[in-house]
């Protein structure tokens, strides 16, 4: 076909376009939901967030962390003294956006669960240089002072439920759940006793240290104090995750 | 250059062309000013005031958004509507649609950036706007799509000249990018989940990420290259043939690279070794495109002494080369192990968004704005000023960019003599104050340039000719 014949006819030269550009993401996208071997298979221990940890995550999302925060280490040495284990596609199976980044204006925060104290994360967030003289980080003073609006936490579960996430709402999703992950992981999955189970978490976690208000700090550190904890990498040998690479 | 008094104007839609003109110098001055401040924030946090909708994590999307849509779409949108009816001797399909696109675009990202500062956003890097903004997003761009196609089907030249080819490419690609990336499940107004997450999630975000710079910011502007620099320089394109070869190349290559944003996380190692393949083979049809604009000044180079909008021309397709190499070479995984998460990145993106971007589009401006209201530019000095300003901006830019992202990465994999990591991460983020604070510098001399050229282009406005009024609200005939 002559280039001519193209360049004087709109439509076909349109359909051309179309099918050169469509290309490249099916053969490199669409296999990704395929290929089995794509997300590890940790064997049920990573679960979804909870109903406090998830309003976290959306106070996450919200302030625009991502945007200088990582949540990805990567396979090298200098990464596996700093961070820890390098991430797991299963470990952010559940993140309805992925929240991986692209930027580590601060250090990554993928394994940053249980690294510090639930006092030491307020302090930080409420006042970043009070804790780490050098840092550039912005105050998160609003975080302690704003009560958490959890009202519509059950929609927020059940559009996550639409997506794929197995939070339960019926009697054969929550069975399904304490098969996958054990009772008492199926019972903060489960969608009709969403308030209760995040009123219960706030109350007894005692993140922002004062548990008479849950505030959105609560719900913050409550995300922050569970990333990259859910895989227990003594379970596996060496090199099994590899496989899936 | 003399031009052909009031017919053009008769012929075609100028109206559109000269709002788009407008509003994108408007998103400009704001988006790039934002920058700045933020710029500035790293180096001096105090700058956050402790108020919510100033703090970087908030203002940054405001920037990228301010910039890359309002002011690259304004400018794509004012230049693909001027160029289309040029090259296709027809005026512009459909005026009303044409006049949704405008009000449609600019209040989107006008309603998007302000939902940012309050909280609201998708959190997935460029694709901010919440769901009901990506609908109305969606309606412009089909709009945008009908009256560019139909314009096309009624040009009276049998060809369709290859600016064209590039502009049609971008609406296309983007309409894709967009629909897929953005498919989320809402839970109200102000709120969805993206449908997918994890590593999926992850592949179609930077699918779209990339593309918004394959084809938002790269074919789109090769476009406006296509039609301005044969345009200014006086003389045709350098070679038809290259034309044809790099275009598809690049529209077809530019659709596998998203993965090298990618490289050593969750995604397979398949799909991250096709992409830097891709990558690399990328730097073929963008050099094409560079040797190709460039090389059409050839018989013509001392323009470049004469003439400060060529100088603009050909100096965003130095930068266009220069990003098209870094991009390639970072796009090894080698090189990435290095450079990713580290400013190098956001140097390479300033290098193509300052040096690419944003000069082809005031060249392309200084071009249209004499011709748009009938009137000779106010000072040619000062496009010489915005000029210079503009390139020692973006060279303080990109090297104190270099500093830092090389800098950090050295830092954070060098190891002390018995095999510990030599540095804490908060030393590689004292280390890196200098070169925030010479970035803040850059962006501040490339800000001033563009007010420079506000000024100038106020006055040119201000001081043409009355009866050129009369001849431009002039009924237009029918063309």
């Amino acid at each position: 076909m002559r280039h001519e014949q193209i360049e004087t006819n709109s439509g076909l030269m349109l359909l051309l376009i179309l099918v050169v550009i469509s290309i490249g993401g099916l053969i490199e996208i669409v296999p990704l939901f395929y290929i089995n071997e794509t997300v590890e298979d940790v064997k049920g221990s990573v679960r979804p967030y909870t109903p406090l940890e998830m309003r976290g995550r959306d106070i996450y999302i919200r302030e625009g962390c991502y945007l200088c925060h990582s949540q990805q280490i990567r396979p090298f040495r200098d990464e596996w003294l700093r961070y820890g284990h390098y991430s797991l596609a299963a470990e952010s199976q559940y993140d309805h956006p992925f929240q991986w980044g692209s930027k580590r204006t601060g250090p990554d925060l993928a394994r940053v669960g249980g690294k510090y104290s639930n006092q030491w994360q307020v302090q930080h967030l409420n006042a970043p240089r009070s804790v780490v003289p050098q840092s550039i980080m912005p105050n998160y003073p609003w975080l302690l002072t704003t009560a958490l609006d959890y009202s519509d936490v059950a929609d927020r579960m059940r559009a996550l439920r639409w997506t794929g996430v197995p939070y339960s709402v019926t009697q054969a999703e929550y069975d399904r759940n304490v098969k996958t992950f054990g009772k008492a992981t199926a019972d903060l999955l489960d969608i009709t006793q969403a308030q209760d189970t995040l009123l219960k978490q706030a109350r007894e976690g005692e993140f922002d240290g004062d548990p008479s208000r849950i505030t959105e700090m609560d719900a913050l550190v409550a995300y922050l104090q569970i990333l990259g904890t859910m895989v227990d990498f003594s379970q596996y040998d060496e090199g099994y995750f590899a496989k899936f690479r | 250059m003399s031009q052909s008094s009031a017919l053009p104007a008769e012929q075609y839609n100028y109206s559109i062309v000269r709002r788009f003109t407008i509003m994108a110098m408007v998103w400009a001055v704001l988006g790039m000013s934002v920058g700045v401040y933020i710029a500035s924030e790293l180096a001096w946090p105090f700058l956050n005031f402790d108020i919510p909708q100033l703090t970087f994590g908030r203002l940054r999307p405001t920037h990228t958004t301010m910039v890359i849509f309002g002011f690259g779409g304004s400018a794509l949108f004012a230049t693909s509507y001027y160029v289309v009816q040029r090259t296709s001797q027809a005026r512009l399909a459909f005026p009303w649609l044409a006049e949704f696109t405008f009000w449609g675009w600019t209040g989107g990202v006008a309603l998007g950036v302000l939902s940012y500062v309050f909280g609201i956003t998708q959190g997935r890097e460029y694709a901010e706007f919440e769901w009901p903004l990506d609908i109305a997003i969606t309606l412009v761009w089909v709009s945008y799509f009908v009256v560019y196609v139909e314009t096309l089907r009624r040009r009276n030249q049998p060809h369709i000249y290859v600016a064209n080819w590039f502009y049609l490419a971008f609406i296309v690609a983007v309409a894709l990018l967009h629909i897929f990336n953005n498919l989320a499940v809402p839970v109200s107004l102000t709120k969805s989940y993206s449908l997918f997450a994890g590593v999926q999630d992850a592949m179609t975000q930077w699918w779209y990420g990339h593309n918004a710079v394959g084809f938002f910011l790269t074919a789109a502007f090769l476009g406006m290259m296509y039609y301005f620099v044969p345009k200014q320089a006086g003389r045709p394109i350098y070679s038809y043939r290259l034309s044809i070869i790099h275009f598809w190349a690049l529209i077809f290559l530019y659709m596998w690279v998203g993965g090298h944003h990618l490289h050593w996380t969750a995604l397979p190692d398949w799909v991250s070794t096709l992409a830097a393949t891709f990558s690399v083979i990328l730097l073929m049809p963008s050099w094409g495109g560079m040797i190709n604009g460039i090389m059409t000044l050839s018989g013509a180079w001392d323009k470049l002494r004469s003439d400060p909008v060529m100088l603009f021309l050909i100096t965003s397709l130095s930068f266009y080369g220069m990003s098209t190499f870094e991009g390639p070479l970072m796009s090894l995984k080698s090189v990435n192990a290095l450079s990713h998460y580290t400013d190098w990145t956001v140097g390479h993106v300033h290098s193509g968004a300052l040096g690419w971007v944003a000069m082809v589009s005031f060249g392309s401006f200084y071009h249209l704005i004499p011709r748009l209201w009938n009137a000779r530019m106010y000072s040619q000095s000062l496009i010489y000023v915005h000029f210079w300003l503009a390139t020692i901006g973006i060279v303080l830019y990109i090297t104190s960019m270099w500093v830092a992202g090389i800098g950090q990465g050295l830092m954070l994999r060098s190891f002390d003599d018995y095999g510990n990591l030599a540095y804490t991460f908060i030393e590689t983020v004292e280390f890196m104050h200098t070169p925030y604070v010479w970035r803040a510098l850059g962006g501040a001399f490339f800000v001033t340039g563009v007010l420079i050229m506000v000024y100038n282009m106020a006055m040119t406005i201000a001081r043409r000719q009355p009866a050129t009024e009369a001849e431009l609200s002039a009924k237009p005939a029918q063309a």
